[in-house]
């Protein structure tokens, strides 16, 4: 079974004056370890799948399982324990809280998903060692560079052992050489069997995952396997 | 329902965005602050007066009335005038004829009279009366005792001071057995009252400043041509109203008051001074309750005001953490819990602010704050806090998370 299974998915913005045809019929499946990149130009849709896809959003009309759960029929509270367990994002701005320390940041999804305190800690440290930053726990994101920041947001995302990644330009406030190590990043993290779904609309940071998705128009324009998919040597 | 995670996370944040933003947090909460330093000085002030008045009209008596020329509130005063003065005869008339009273005790009073010893000198009221008046006044001397009939009838140069006249006059020494002048005239002191207190800086209803000698005695040195009054204490059981009817009419019959005419006297109790406090302690009240809740009004604007610039500033962070699977009562209780802390700030600031005030009230009124206007005063702000914070807290509450996640 996929983890993520998308049938004739439509979504329409109702923006007074007209009706946005954002999503018009998109149908894909992702098996649980693919590293998926989701391509596209501005306006062709890939933000709101990728939202639908994050549970941030519900579709107009058409099937979304997750998990084999159909999302449609759920409502806020349970859309947002399905983020909370099931999806870790990463965000282009980093979506760090400013005046928390990287540990507390790490630690948010676990407060909300109500793990106890000494668990949380405990958890939140390993995910920053993971990510390389056993030695920045107690920083606060001002006193972290872009690289440091990502990589918080990267263990923040990885916390609650979610079933997918769901990054969105995570590299598109970096600069090219942390760009290439947060890529890295995600390489590894696939290696270690977590599923990548990637938004982004540069080739050669889409060229790191092993499937291409571009969309075009809302639909899906081709959805291609990768052959030899980019690999830095460490 | 909310869990202790949420709540304890909610009040982590709160206490991290008014740390971010103290001035803002301070400045806002003004309308609190202000709220509560009313509320706390009024009721410090009320419960001031309250204790200051029962204590000083304790001295009066209980059911004791006061029959007199004046009327002592209410009454018109320049038809008071006109009245026939009260006379120690009538008083002896009243207290030979009526039978449901205790005691009928004359007192006759003159005012600003120097009381001397050696070369210490203070004024005070002088007061001719009887020995019962430690009936009806309920009192009797600290020090020594109140003079006896033999020197009541014979008219003895003897005297019972009050408190402060003692502590003026002899400072250390034992007063009893020593020798004063009042008004020129010796009279020796043997008896002191033990302090009673004034009310609002006036000892009017206090033996403190005052001092008591035979009636007898008094008309000798200062005269009889004066109004006296008549404290008349009804007997343990009588019925009160019934006693008062009875004594007004024998009254008026030896006043020679004819049928169907108005009281030529006044006819006072200690409730009326009870009265005339309850009304002013009302309108404090009232005054209070206004200015209260017109700076509460403008607090909890001010709050809701500033938690609506919060939502929206953090309007990303909201986003944020919504999509990390905060739920909507989770942002809920985030929100409200900022509101009502910061106008627990603003509770406890109110409070540091009157409490060194209340102190200098003390010095005026004796008095204290009383702890259930802290707590009061903390409701009130945590109240204020929530209700004002509902709203905003909704609103991002409600937030639409891919929204909340794009907005700039």
């Amino acid at each position: 079974m996929p983890i993520i299974h998308i049938k004739d998915v439509v979504k329409n913005y109702d923006m007074g004056a007209e009706l946005v045809h954002a999503l018009s019929g998109v149908s894909l499946d992702i098996e649980a370890n693919e590293y998926v990149a989701i391509m596209g130009p501005s306006g062709s849709g890939k933000s709101t799948l990728m939202n639908v896809v994050g549970c941030l959003d519900t579709p107009t009309s058409g099937l979304y399982d997750f998990e084999g759960q159909n999302v449609g029929d759920l409502n806020d509270n349970e859309l947002a324990e399905i983020r909370n367990r099931k999806i870790g994002f990463v965000f282009q701005t980093f979506n760090l809280l400013p005046r928390s320390t990287a540990l507390h940041n790490v630690e948010l999804p676990l407060i909300y998903a109500g793990v106890p305190s000494h668990l949380r800690r405990e958890k939140a440290e390993k995910a920053l060692r993971e990510v390389g930053l056993g030695d920045r726990m107690t920083h606060k994101p001002n006193e972290l560079s872009g690289g440091q920041r990502q990589r918080v947001a990267v263990a923040r995302a990885l916390v609650n052992d979610p079933s997918i990644i769901l990054a969105d330009e995570p590299t598109g406030n970096l600069d090219s050489k942390t760009g290439i190590e947060i890529m890295q990043l995600f390489s590894d993290l696939h290696g270690e069997g977590n599923t990548i779904i990637l938004v982004t609309h540069e080739e050669d940071i889409a060229a790191h995952a092993h499937r291409i998705i571009r969309l075009f128009d809302g639909k899906i324009a081709s959805d291609e396997k990768v052959e030899k998919p980019l690999i830095y040597e460490h | 329902m909310f869990r202790l995670y949420e709540f304890k996370e909610g009040m982590r944040i709160a206490l991290t965005a008014i740390g971010a933003n103290k001035m803002r947090s301070v400045l806002t909460t003004l309308g609190i602050v202000i709220g509560i330093v009313v509320v706390t000085l009024m009721a410090t002030v009320i419960e001031g007066l309250g204790s200051a008045l029962d204590k000083s009209i304790s001295s009066l008596g209980t059911d004791v009335y006061y029959l007199s020329k004046w009327d002592w509130f209410g009454g018109e005063w320049w038809k008071a005038r006109n009245r026939k003065d009260v006379t120690v005869e009538q008083a002896e008339e009243l207290r030979e004829k009526f039978m449901l009273a205790e005691a009928v005790v004359p007192v006759v009073s003159t005012w600003q009279q120097t009381f001397k010893y050696r070369n210490r000198s203070v004024k005070g009221n002088v007061n001719g009366t009887v020995p019962e008046y430690e009936i009806t006044s309920g009192v009797v001397p600290g020090e020594g005792r109140f003079f006896n009939l033999y020197e009541s009838n014979a008219g003895r140069p003897v005297c019972v001071i009050g408190f402060d006249v003692a502590k003026n006059l002899f400072e250390r020494e034992d007063p009893v057995g020593k020798t004063i002048k009042v008004a020129g005239y010796s009279y020796r002191v043997i008896g002191v009252f033990e302090k009673e207190g004034d009310f609002l800086g006036t000892s009017m209803f206090s033996k403190d400043t005052q001092v008591f000698v035979p009636m007898a005695n008094f008309l000798k040195v200062f005269g009889s041509n004066r109004s006296i009054d008549i404290h008349v204490k009804m007997r343990e059981g009588t019925d009160k109203e019934e006693a008062k009817e009875e004594m007004i009419g024998m009254f008026r019959k030896i006043r020679g008051v004819p049928p169907g005419e108005e009281n030529d006297f006044g006819v006072n109790t200690q409730d009326f001074l009870k009265q005339v406090f309850d009304s002013v302690v009302s309108t404090i009240g009232v005054v209070g309750f206004l200015i209260t809740s017109l700076s509460l009004l403008v607090g909890g604007v001010g709050i809701m005001n500033i938690m609506f610039v919060s939502v929206k500033e953090r309007t990303k962070e909201i986003g944020t953490r919504k999509a990390l699977g905060a739920k909507r009562r989770t942002i809920l209780l985030q929100f409200l819990i900022e509101a009502a802390t910061i106008c627990t700030l603003g509770g406890l600031i109110g409070l540091g602010v009157s409490f060194p005030l209340s102190l200098i009230i003390n010095e005026i009124l004796p008095s204290s704050m009383p702890l259930w206007v802290v707590i009061l005063s903390l409701s009130i702000s945590i109240g204020v806090g929530l209700i004002s914070g509902i709203i905003p807290a909704f609103t991002a509450a409600r937030m639409n998370p891919v929204d909340a996640l794009r907005y700039e």
